[in-house]
């Protein structure tokens, strides 16, 4: 059974058709690459498997479980958790307290713990506090943890969104575009990065634009166009695919 | 050894002196400015709460709430109606106080489950509506049957008793003659204390930093795992909780409540203190609330006398003065430091750096 599946999503706004029956199964255990031209409706599709969407028509399953509509927090419960391209970071808290968020649903404390500070409150606390600077030092942002998150340095500010989303404990860690704006080096921090987390026994669904990067590191890749799924396999046959090749050049008019 | 020395060696001196100081101001205020002003230190008190339960909503949820005033009425109602000859209530305090919490409370989600949806300018439109609505419906619950006695409001209210101890008249406590003006005094200081106490705690906590994810960022607070619905109600309705206690003391200590206490400039007003102090600093917000209810009535003590000595009568009436200046101090403010005049400390820094980013 697939991680993640997408059923015959669909999504429209108004008259435009931004998803268009798109099917896609993520296994346990690999990275998927998602690709496409600009305003393909890769982000559409993460935002509908993510529950930010309401998808218009299709499913969305997680180990088999229809969790079609659910809001995003259930998804993160479910083990789906992502970032954004346009990072989305709480600008005016700390770096650590960024992370500390993420934990928020395996944990479990109310106002009047918060209030009481009982022995089990501090207790779990304290914990949460262990596993954020844990996840800073995994992503490799050091040194900051009290600064505010919104000052940190933008590759810094891209780890710090995936050490928030995987504060979260998910099964699945959707990344929209992470090597957006990085220079070379950084890019291959992050790759080394995404490596890891796969050893770590995490699925990632990658939507990435730096074509290189999604070559040599994913076992799979989808390519939307139009909000079609026009192909999909293994990264070597995908790249000379000729629906693809078209999408990306543009081709002869029929 | 100095005195800063001593703090620091022990620090629990410091917090001594801060009480004695505290459990002494009535006196001195009284000795020194007469009991009209010991009165303003109560109603100060009261609006600490006020800004204090506003600021879990503004300041720590970030939800614009314009309507905040409406909780303050229901907690007032609740105490005018349960304790005063109007239906021949005498509840005792012990009673009322938790009451007016949770009606308060309620309320809060009242406001709060429409407006999920809603944030900023929307928001805080359906949060001024909401405290019409309530201010109005006390207005005209006169009538067919009289709940609230309309426009002439609720008189003869119970003051706050503990046992045979009533706050409304002078009290001996070991020789020492204690006015109702003093004992509110330390009523309310203890409540305000303790309110302090509960918003502090409630910040730093996994609660607090889930307001202050939705309020950075609300979709990336989703994301991350937070139900923002479960959470923005929690802010509501705490926040109202307050506001109702506050209210109810209010109740307690004017002994006469009507509609016109609650309208929209209240609420106005007491989001000032919020947005002034700092917004989600519980220090800052104290400062904000203590300078907003005890400068324009010191202002208000000053003008008159001041005119007459300087020109020999007076030029401009100290009513109007206080408004201009009290709303000329706030533009200053806004101008000079927008992010309130004690803000968090985490928010100062970011900002400085974003104008130095600005001057790259």
């Amino acid at each position: 059974m697939a991680l993640l599946e997408a059923f015959e999503l669909s999504k429209f706004f108004g008259g435009l058709t931004a998803l268009d029956a798109v099917s896609l199964a993520v296994e346990a255990g690999e990275i998927f690459g998602l690709i496409g031209p600009n305003g393909a409706g890769k982000t559409t599709l993460f935002n509908c498997l993510t529950g930010l969407y309401v998808p218009s028509r299709g499913k969305v399953l997680v180990r088999g479980e229809n969790l079609t509509g659910s809001k995003p927090h259930q998804l993160v419960a479910a083990g789906v958790a992502r970032t954004f391209q346009n990072i989305r970071l709480f600008g005016n808290m700390s770096v650590l307290e960024n992370v500390m968020v993420g934990c928020h649903q395996r944990s479990r404390a109310g106002a009047l713990g918060a209030v009481l500070r009982d022995r089990a409150t501090r207790s779990e606390e304290a914990a949460i506090r262990a596993r954020a600077e844990s996840l800073l030092d995994y992503v490799g942002v050091t040194g900051r943890a009290s600064a505010a998150a919104g000052s940190l340095a933008y590759g810094d500010q891209r780890r710090l969104e995936i050490a928030r989303a995987l504060a979260t404990g998910p099964a699945l860690l959707a990344l929209d575009e992470p090597a957006a704006g990085m220079n070379a080096t950084e890019t291959l921090a992050l790759r080394g990065l995404m490596e890891r987390i796969r050893a770590d026994g995490v699925t990632i669904l990658l939507i990435e634009h730096d074509v290189k990067l999604v070559m040599g590191l994913c076992d799979r890749v989808a390519v939307l166009d139009y909000g079609r799924k026009i192909a999909e396999g293994v990264p070597g046959l995908v790249q000379r695919d000729p629906l693809v090749i078209e999408a990306y050049l543009g081709g002869a008019p029929a | 050894m100095s005195l800063p020395e001593a703090l620091r060696r022990r620090p629990w001196v410091g917090w001594v002196l801060c009480a004695v100081a505290l459990a002494l101001l009535p006196f001195l205020v009284e000795a020194g400015l007469g009991r009209t002003w010991v009165r303003i230190l109560d109603f100060a008190l009261l609006y600490l709460m006020l800004a204090l339960g506003l600021n879990i909503v503004v300041g720590f949820a970030g939800l614009l709430d314009l309507g905040y005033i409406a909780f303050y009425a229901v907690g007032a109602y609740l105490w005018a109606l349960l304790a005063s000859p109007q239906f021949d209530l005498h509840l005792p305090f012990w009673l009322l106080l938790p009451l007016g919490a949770l009606v308060a409370g309620v309320f809060g989600l009242l406001l709060g489950a429409p407006t999920l949806r809603l944030r900023g300018d929307y928001l805080a439109i359906v949060t001024l509506g909401f405290g019409e609505i309530i201010r109005i419906f006390l207005n005209n619950l006169g009538a067919p049957i009289n709940i609230t006695n309309g426009p002439q409001g609720i008189a003869g209210i119970d003051p706050l008793r503990l046992g045979d101890w009533s706050f409304g008249r002078t009290q001996h406590l070991l020789g020492v003659a204690l006015p109702a003006t003093h004992l509110h005094y330390y009523g309310f200081l203890v409540l305000a204390l303790g309110t302090m106490f509960v918003c502090i705690r409630l910040q730093d906590s996994r609660i607090g930093r889930a307001w202050a994810a939705i309020r950075e960022d609300e979709v990336a607070a989703q994301a991350s795992g937070i139900n923002t619905r479960n959470v923005k109600l929690l802010a509501f309705s705490l926040g109202a909780s307050f506001g109702g206690v506050a209210g109810g003391l209010f109740a307690s200590l004017q002994g006469f409540v009507s509609p016109e206490s609650f309208s929209l400039l209240e609420s106005v007003s007491v989001l000032c203190m919020v947005v002034l102090g700092g917004m989600g600093h519980v220090a800052g917000v104290v400062l904000g609330a203590l300078m907003l209810s005890i400068l324009p009535e010191a202002l208000r003590h000053v003008a008159g006398p001041l005119q007459q000595k300087l020109f020999g009568q007076v030029l401009v009436d100290p009513e109007s003065l206080r408004l201009l200046l009290f709303g000329l101090s706030l533009v200053l403010v806004m101008l000079v430091r927008p992010e309130g005049l004690w803000p968090s400390p985490l928010r100062r820094p970011e900002k400085q750096s974003d104008e130095a980013t600005a001057a790259d």
